[in-house]
């Protein structure tokens, strides 16, 4: 059998790929990606410990953790739908006032 | 044999998370972060996790990266400018502190497991056709949570509307 560490490894990895992605990054969609990647990571931590502790509670956390991504993924979009239609650009750094 | 599945995945996964980055179009930006789910399913069938795998595959890479493909199609996005200046200097701030993160996560884990040594591995139950084990949880235990799930899938609904809405 695997060691638990292998995994939380592999999570935390991933967890900081999002993490600087969504520093670096200037697009709004991949920065919007890098957030759904961090959200995976802690579904593999959470599907970990629950293998690891023989508890369903860990599954079905992720369950509700894709509940909530999906959620957020179809208001996030549509924020950068109404987003693209005002300022025509999906640039970060030039979307930086809250009104105009 | 398993660990050499797992290294696969993996590292299939961790790559292409990579690759994300590398990418300056979304939409290839897009497609890693599909094969980054598709590996992690694999890693969740390892573990015997076949309902989430599943569901992985279905929500995640059947739903919301379609959303998102659909999206970047639909704006026509371009490839990302390259910024001078500013940008780079977080580049090079934000790579040692993306490995340090790493090794806080690491640490702490190490830490808060390793005087327990995880004795319970061997204790693993057969976990195996654990859809219906999931439902049962989720029509039970945790029945609430699961209501205030479809409200708040409603409430992304409308909110997803009022947001793409030219004029309401």
């Amino acid at each position: 059998m695997i060691p638990l560490g292998f995994y939380l490894v592999v999570s935390a990895i991933l967890f900081a790929i999002g993490a600087y992605g969504f520093l670096i990054k200037r697009n709004i969609i991949t920065i919007f990606m890098c957030i759904e990647l961090m959200l995976n990571a802690v579904n593999l931590s959470f599907v970990a410990f629950a293998r690891f502790y023989s508890l369903l509670d860990g599954q079905v956390f992720v369950f509700f953790v894709m509940a909530v991504a999906a959620a957020e993924a179809a208001v996030g979009l549509g924020i950068i739908v109404a987003l693209f239609r005002n300022r025509q650009t999906l640039n970060v750094d030039e979307t930086n006032l809250m009104k105009w | 044999m398993e660990i050499a599945i797992f290294l696969l995945f993996a590292g299939v996964a961790i790559v292409s998370a990579a690759n994300i980055l590398i990418q300056r179009h979304p939409i290839y930006s897009a497609l890693s972060l599909i094969v980054t789910f598709i590996a992690l399913a694999g890693i969740y069938i390892q573990m015997h996790a076949e309902f989430i795998a599943v569901m992985q595959i279905v929500v995640y890479t059947g739903a919301i990266m379609v959303l998102f493909i659909f999206v970047i199609m639909l704006l026509n996005v371009g490839a990302e400018q390259r910024v001078p200046d500013r940008v780079h200097v977080v580049k090079y701030f934000g790579l040692p502190l993306a490995g340090l993160l790493v090794v806080e996560i690491g640490l702490i884990v190490s830490h808060a497991f390793s005087s327990e040594g995880i004795s319970v591995e061997s204790a693993s139950i057969n976990l195996t056709g654990n859809a219906q084990m999931i439902g049962k949880a989720l029509y039970t235990q945790y029945a609430l949570p699961f209501e205030v799930t479809s409200i708040l899938l409603l409430v992304a609904i409308v909110g997803a509307i009022v947001m793409a809405k030219k004029e309401l």
